[in-house]
This record gives C-alpha cells, structure tokens and sequence, in this order.
C-alpha cells in the first residue's frame, strides 16, 4: 500500500464498533529526560473518553521499561510523546526492545515535535504512525482503531 | 489532515489457539501470561477451555488482597512490597484494579506509575486491570488473572482493588490474606468501629508513617482491636503496622505479617475454610454473569417480558423466574 493511500484509510471512518476486535488497550508513556507530560495525559483523556484502556506511566521511562511494561498489559498500541528532541534514538532504542521481546506486533504511534526530515528514521525503527501536534482528537482515535482493524485480534 | 504513515504494510499478527498458549504459561512465559489474561477479561468461548485447564495447575499461590481509600497509597506500598518479598527470592504477581468510565467504558490505568522501578523486575508481573462495570472493588476476571499467574509460579500474588468507600469488600472473598491500608488524618475512633472496609482486614496498615498524624490513626485502629478484633472462627488477631514507602520503614515488618498470616492459615485449617468461600463466591459470580450473557443475547424474549412487567401483568420478580426458567418454584423472590 502506498503512502497516500494509507493516510486516506487513516482518516476515513472508524470501524463501526470495537465488538469486532475488543477493548483497546493502549499504554501512553514518556520516554527519557523529558518532564512535558501535559501532552501525554491529554491524549491518555482522549483515548479514555472514546472508550479505550490507557495504561499510563508516568515520566522517565528508560524503552526497555516501556516495552517490559506493554507486553505484561498485552496493549495493542504503544503511544510515545517526545518533546526533548532526542526521538530518533530513543525510537530506535524502543523498536530494538520490541523485536528482541517478540512484541513487534504492538503499534508505535508517536507525537510530539517530530520534525519531517525525522520522519524516515523513525519508520525504520518501527514506528506506525506520527500523530502531528496539530491533530485533532478524532483523529488519534480514528488512527489507533484502523491500524488495530487491520492488524486483528492476536 | 492526515497521519503520517510508513510505505510499508500495517503490522499483521495472527491469533494462536488459547491451548497452545498452556504449556507456555505453566513454563512462566510473560507474553503467553499476558496475553491469556486479555482473553480472560474479553471472555471468549474460544479461551474457556485453556483457562480450565489453567485452574487445574492453580492452588499453590499466598494471594493477598490490599485496599484502602483512593489515595491512601495502595499502588506505593504494593511497589515496597514487590522489592520486599522479591529479596527473599519470590516471584511476585500484581494485579491491580482501576475503575472504568460508567459513560465511555474507557479507563486510565494509572498503577504503574508508582510501580515502574519494582514492575520492570524480571522478579515480578504487573497487569493493570479495569474494571469493566463491575462493583465491589475488583473486575470480574481478576481471580481468572490470578488463576493464570498461579499456574504460572507466582506467589504471592497481590489484588490493588480500586480505591474504595465504605463498603466495598470483595477484596475478601477473593484473597487469602486482607491488607487494608488506611491513610493518617481522615476520621476519627468512630470511623475506626463502623461496620464494613475495616472489618475485613487480617491485617491494618497505616500509610505515610512519616506523618506525625499517622500515630493517631494508628491508636484509633488498636482502639477499635480491643473492642474484639477476631473475624467469626478464627484465632488472629490483626495487627496494626505503621509504614511508610518513602523511608522504607516497617515495609520487611508487613511483609513478615503477611507470611505469618499465610502460615496461621494453614496450620490452623482456616485456609480450608477460606478456599471453600472463595470457590462459593466465583461460582455464583459466575453463574451471575452467564446469566448476564443470556439475557443480553435473548433480546426479542426479553422485551416480550418488558411489555408485561410494564402492562402490569407480570411483576418483574415473576419475569425474571421465567428468564431463569424457574416459573413453577414457589414465590420466592
């Protein structure tokens, strides 16, 4: 699937219900030296008020620890904001732990400030999808619930 | 507005058979742990049999339950305690239980925040755990994710209920050994003699002994032990413990109580006694929510019962026996 066309399925409807693949669960975290957490806990209300499970973990998390993290909860997507500037490492940091854990059938949707010229090293670590800052809340949950219709249950 | 995505294909991941996923959990593998707890809480038909086959290898498990008020630090003292029996060299299981919106269904599981350090041991699991409509301060599959950590070699395993009220104690029909943490500067010694939450402890704890209101608490609660502290057939007595997660005091004291609960229990017979409730409780709880199930399913039958109740020509306890089919059984409501 080319690009274009995935971002269009990304923004079309939401699968009818969640009855066909079940709850969400989704763990929020910040990842390193980054104390902004307000982003993190808006988007956390966001995906609780469209009936998502978020397991929230709070500030500093090294990825070894959020990867530990998302496979004792089994969530289907790990959503990751960074503002400190350091993504591209500590992405590629998060994507190694997943493939070493055999967990790289969880999602990496990132957000934050994540310049375009980034974007390509973060697809090769594994990353799913980039929620840009100016997304709206409809979006975040229309882009978590394709890439989990698509995927299956598990 | 668009979400950037990859040109590669959207990850794909097929669903394995629940009894293959057996062997794995009794050999302690964490992805297979987890991912049967998720098929717990969704109650797939498909899961049935493997979590049947799971409970045959349960048993061995201490499972302790702690509660406490929201706030009082429940999720705190369960990160000590995971470092305090993990030093001894036991694998330690947290299941940890937090509301779910009544509106969205949704929910913020927000334990592993106070847990991160001692949860990323490779000595302990910790599953956040919502509760999905259910009352009495656990989710209905929480004793199935017990069942599973169990099997798997975990013990003790400790159940966070959510924070509670007055009157929430499940906990206590689920667990062998009730912590009840309560927090310094709330109430008064007649809070202290109330009927309900403090009742259940086999164990009081006070939080953030550090503060110099928790000595208060703490008399209040002995206070109320001498005005006869034992629960119906039993010969313990529940001790009060001051402790405090931030200077660490006390935490190995609790964690000592814990073990000597544990032992009382099975050298005095009364674990016998507590099994037994604990299977009473999740028959009927089950039974409860198949019963649920049906009458989810049976819509069409359902609103024919609805109109009667609603024309008057049925009382609702007369359509509810003829749901359970139960028609002919006397009046009893």
């Amino acid at each position: 699937m080319d690009k274009a066309s995935m971002a269009e399925q990304t923004s079309g409807d939401a699968p009818e219900q969640d009855a066909t693949i079940g709850t969400i669960r989704v763990l929020v975290a910040k990842l390193g030296l980054d104390g902004h957490d307000r982003g993190a806990k808006v988007v956390a209300r966001i995906l609780r008020d469209a009936g998502m499970e978020v397991v929230y973990t709070g500030l500093y998390k090294s990825p070894n620890e959020v990867v530990a993290a998302a496979v004792q909860e089994d969530v289907d997507v790990i959503g990751v904001s960074l503002l400190s500037g350091s993504h591209v490492p500590l992405f590629r940091e998060l994507g190694r732990c997943l493939r070493e854990e055999k967990a790289d059938h969880i999602f990496v949707v990132a957000g934050g400030v994540i310049p375009e010229q980034d974007y390509a090293a973060l697809w090769d670590s594994g990353v799913d999808a980039i929620v840009p800052q100016e997304a709206r809340a409809e979006l975040i949950v229309t882009t978590i619930r394709n890439l989990i219709a698509a995927r299956g249950r598990v | 507005m668009t979400v950037p995505m990859p040109s590669r294909p959207v990850k794909r991941a097929a669903y394995r058979p629940s009894m293959e996923l057996v062997p794995e959990i009794l050999a302690g593998n964490v992805t297979a742990i987890a991912r049967m707890i998720t098929r717990a809480e969704a109650g797939y038909a498909e899961a049935a049999p493997a979590l049947a086959e799971i409970y045959r290898h349960t048993g061995k498990a201490h499972i302790v339950g702690i509660t406490g008020v929201p706030g009082a630090g429940k999720s705190t003292l369960v990160s000590s305690l995971i470092r305090a029996f993990a030093s001894e060299g036991h694998k330690v299981g947290v299941v940890a239980v937090d509301p779910s919106s009544p509106f969205s269904g949704g929910a913020i599981l927000g334990d592993r925040v106070r847990m991160s350090e001692a949860a990323s041991s490779s000595q302990a699991f910790v599953r956040s755990m919502a509760t999905r409509g259910h009352l009495g301060g656990l989710a209905r599959s929480t004793l199935q994710a017990v069942d599973v950590l169990d099997a798997a070699g975990y013990s003790p395993i400790i159940i966070e209920t959510v924070g509670v009220g007055q009157d929430e104690v499940e906990v206590v029909t689920a667990a062998h050994s009730t912590v009840v943490l309560s927090a310094p500067g709330l109430g008064d010694d007649i809070q202290a003699i109330k009927a309900g939450i403090l009742e259940i402890a086999d164990i009081h704890a006070v939080s953030k002994a550090d503060k110099p209101e928790a000595s208060a608490t703490v008399s209040a609660l002995r206070g109320m032990m001498t005005l006869g502290s034992e629960r119906a057939g039993s010969s313990w007595t529940p001790p009060v413990l001051a402790v405090s997660a931030v200077s660490g005091e006390r935490i190995g004291e609790l964690r000592d109580a814990i073990a000597r609960h544990w032992a009382h229990l099975r050298e005095s017979g009364e674990l016998a006694e507590r099994r037994r409730g604990i299977c009473r409780t999740r028959i009927l709880g089950a039974a409860k929510h198949l019963f649920q199930r049906k009458f989810d399913e049976r819509t069409g039958e359902i609103a024919e019962h609805i109109q009667a109740v609603v024309n008057r020509d049925m009382d609702p306890a007369g359509a509810a026996r003829l749901l359970l089919g139960w028609a002919n059984e006397g009046q009893a409501t």
